[in-house]
């Protein structure tokens, strides 16, 4: 295919991501080094109240912001180098906190905590969504033929639903008395409440994410059994390897490349956790790298954004993606060159 | 071919596997289950702390919103025929009366035609029905099950949750639609052209994919909200405000989609032998022409499970449409969010679930038609590599 045909083909399809990915990308990067206010300026006003005699006047000084002739509040933008960076970060209280030793005050700084949240749910769910995906796969391929089908739809189900609807389904079982709090309290004889303290709530995030993204991993791994080599299984019997060993010394290394590729998708996605905190609503327990970009970004009471301070942290969650992205590329790297000499 | 007897199970191994896959399943429905069941009960009986309440619900059969054994039986058994009806007799019909260049609009057609007779049925000839025979059956008539439509009808009538929905399905088969005719092109473009821009446009694009969703809203926020003043050079007075507008929506998810589709729709057309479209160029057809006659007829599979998981991150987008859509233009996703804010009644927190069970009944259908599309576009990415 000739360059002038290719680059006709893809053009639109770059034209879009270059316009609404890489260029997002490189404004949020300069952002994240200037502030934007409203000007604002100290006037002084002289206000009058009626009294006996004569009038009592009082004269304040006043900020107010700038305003131009359509009456809008006239903003500058100022080059704040790492100011923003540093608001999120918070530094000095981390390390004072560190210097106490004190693990509770790094996590009362807001990064810090979406940051502790973001590692071990990507790392908690990863191991699970594997186990799981894999156990149910070998149950399926185990079932009768007629069956299947039924399974593999029920399966798609907790895939498919919307992240946030998802959440709340389970959210809704837990809240208040819900059946299954009530169940526990029944059991336990306590009375327990899942939403008041945060590590409750965090192994409820856990199990959602497993049940959401499990039949991913099932349905990969189901396509992944069908192609599994008969006469390595059936020589593996002859030499005497037990189902276990059979499962770990055939099955496993024939599934590795599948593994490897649900595990980079699922670091990918979980690396982003969001929509379970506006389903749980932890905001005020746990939350999230990407939540915290989030809320910079919703408006306060006010109306101000705090463009800034996302941009900072946005590029924060970055850093953490180059890093996650890194092995996987450098592999590609290596395999693309071999492949090319 | 019987298995061979080493290869046997015993007793055992087989009754635990089934039994791990029976609790499996119970896992993966029981919550959509669950708020399903919740969303047809008065708020007393949806909170109420036994499962046996919630689904008989007492309450609500005391206010008089119940149905008795008959209406279940009735309702079991034209559902059924109707579920059946739509998978032996439907095709069939659209096959026949559609024109063959257009059958996907003849599958949309008969789609539509298919659920606007079956609510009519459904909801308006059944209730008449069977509002004489429950007054002439006696006690086979009386409510047995509390069931009650309220909610559905306080979401969708009082709080316009219609508008919603139109919002929702104007910015899915937007993203769709777009992101279906960019990413095929590139998909192609990709799949044919074996050279080392090729592979780097696809390493970025996997980069991309693994961006977080809220770092380039960021970027978009700031330049929308003031987008009228940005443009107002190149488009005058005119120059439009992109902040809350659903287009601008729709540019944003189908770019931020734009990664997986083409991934997807490559290792599609990679499967398409390319001798295909050699055959084509012999006989005198350039690129384009080839594409357009040859590898369009066959690329609908691909195209369809492409197409199913545009829709999906297009209807079950949070993120995007919460932060650059107002209120007028919200999607049904975050509009359910607006239900937690002023969530202070019970009666409320229920109508939140019957909006919840509302966005997932759609999801619901689409599994149940295209299961076998989906399995296989989960799996043609990975498979493949």
């Amino acid at each position: 295919m000739k360059f002038k045909t290719f680059a006709a083909f893809v053009g639109p399809s770059v034209f879009m991501m270059l316009l609404f990915i890489a260029a997002p990308l490189v404004s949020v990067f300069i952002q994240s080094f200037q502030v934007t206010q409203p000007i604002l300026e100290q006037i002084e006003v002289e206000t009058c109240t009626p009294g006996f005699l004569t009038q009592t006047c009082t004269t304040e000084i006043k900020t107010v912001p700038v305003l131009d002739e359509a009456g809008k509040t006239v903003t500058a933008t100022r080059w704040v180098g790492l100011q923003s960076y540093r608001n999120v970060l918070q530094m000095d209280k981390f390390w004072s906190a560190v210097g106490n030793g004190s693990w509770n005050q790094i996590m009362q700084i807001d990064f810090w905590k979406a940051l502790r949240f973001t590692l071990s749910f990507t790392l908690l769910t990863l191991p699970l969504v594997i186990g799981v995906g894999l156990a149910i796969a070998l149950a399926v391929n185990n079932a009768t033929r007629s069956i299947r089908g039924p399974i593999i739809f029920i399966s798609l189900l907790p895939f498919i639903i919307t992240p946030v609807i998802g959440s709340l389904s389970i959210y809704w079982l837990f809240v208040g008395d819900g059946i299954l709090t009530a169940m526990m309290e029944r059991w336990s004889g306590q009375n327990i409440s899942m939403f008041a303290q945060a590590w409750t709530i965090e192994l409820l995030m856990y199990f959602y994410r497993v049940w959401h993204v499990a039949p991913f991993a099932f349905v990969i791994f189901y396509a992944g059994l069908q192609t599994v080599n008969m006469d390595t299984l059936e020589s593996a019997v002859i030499d005497g390897a037990s189902r276990w060993e059979r499962l770990r010394h055939v099955i496993v290394p024939h599934l590795m490349p599948l593994i490897i590729f649900i595990a980079l998708i699922h670091l990918m996605d979980c690396y982003r956790v969001f929509d379970e905190i506006v389903g749980f609503r932890s905001q005020a327990h746990v939350i999230s790298l990407q939540w915290l970009t989030f809320d910079f970004m919703t408006p306060d009471d006010a109306g101000n954004r705090a463009m800034s301070r996302a941009s900072a942290s946005s590029m924060l969650t970055m850093i953490g993606i180059v890093l996650l992205l890194i092995m996987p590329l450098r592999r590609t790297w290596r395999d693309h060159k071999g492949s090319a000499h | 071919m019987s298995t061979p007897r080493a290869m046997r199970q015993s007793f055992a191994l087989r009754f635990s596997s089934g039994a791990f896959l029976a609790f499996w399943c119970l896992l993966a429905a029981f919550p959509i289950f669950w708020i399903a069941v919740m969303s047809f009960k008065s708020p007393v009986d949806a909170f109420a702390d036994s499962a046996w309440d919630v689904i008989t619900g007492p309450a609500t059969r005391a206010n008089g919103d119940g149905l008795s054994i008959i209406d279940i039986a009735l309702g079991v058994v034209v559902l059924f025929f109707a579920i059946r009806w739509a998978f032996t007799k439907l095709p069939a019909l659209v096959r026949q009366y559609c024109p063959p260049g257009l059958i996907v609009l003849g599958w949309i057609v008969g789609a539509l035609v298919y659920a606007i007779t079956f609510v009519l049925i459904f909801f308006g000839l059944l209730p008449l029905i069977l509002g004489v025979l429950n007054s002439l059956l006696g006690p086979l008539g009386t409510p047995v099950l509390g069931m009650t439509t309220q909610h559905y009808i306080a979401v969708w009538g009082e709080n316009e949750f219609y508008r919603n929905f139109l919002n929702s399905m104007l910015v899915t088969a937007g993203v769709v639609t777009i992101s279906l005719t960019v990413g095929t092109l590139a998909g192609y473009g990709l799949a044919r052209s074996g050279s080392d821009l090729a592979f780097w446009l696809l390493i970025l694009a996997l980069i991309f994919r693994a961006l977080p969703h809220s770092v380039l809203v960021a970027g978009y926020l700031p330049v929308f909200i003031n987008s009228s003043e940005i443009l107002a050079p190149i488009f005058g007075e005119g120059a439009p405000t992109l902040y809350g507008q659903p287009w601008a929506v729709i540019a944003v998810l189908v770019s931020i989609n734009q990664p997986f589709t083409i991934w997807m729709l490559r290792s599609f057309f990679q499967n398409i032998p390319a001798e295909l479209d050699e055959a084509a160029r012999v006989d005198g057809c350039s690129h384009f022409q080839a594409f357009r006659r040859v590898i369009m007829p066959v690329m609908w599979p691909g195209v369809i499970t492409t197409g199913l998981f545009s829709f999906l991150l297009g209807y079950n987008d949070f993120l995007v449409t919460a932060l650059l859509l107002d209120a007028q233009n919200q999607t049904m996703v975050p509009a359910i969010a607006g239900y937690f804010n002023r969530e202070t009644t019970t009666t409320d927190q229920v109508e939140a679930v019957a909006a919840a069970v509302s966005i997932t009944a759609p999801l619901f259908l689409l599994v149940m038609v295209f299961q076998r599309q989906i399995v296989s576009g989960l799996t043609a990415g990975a498979v493949k590599g």
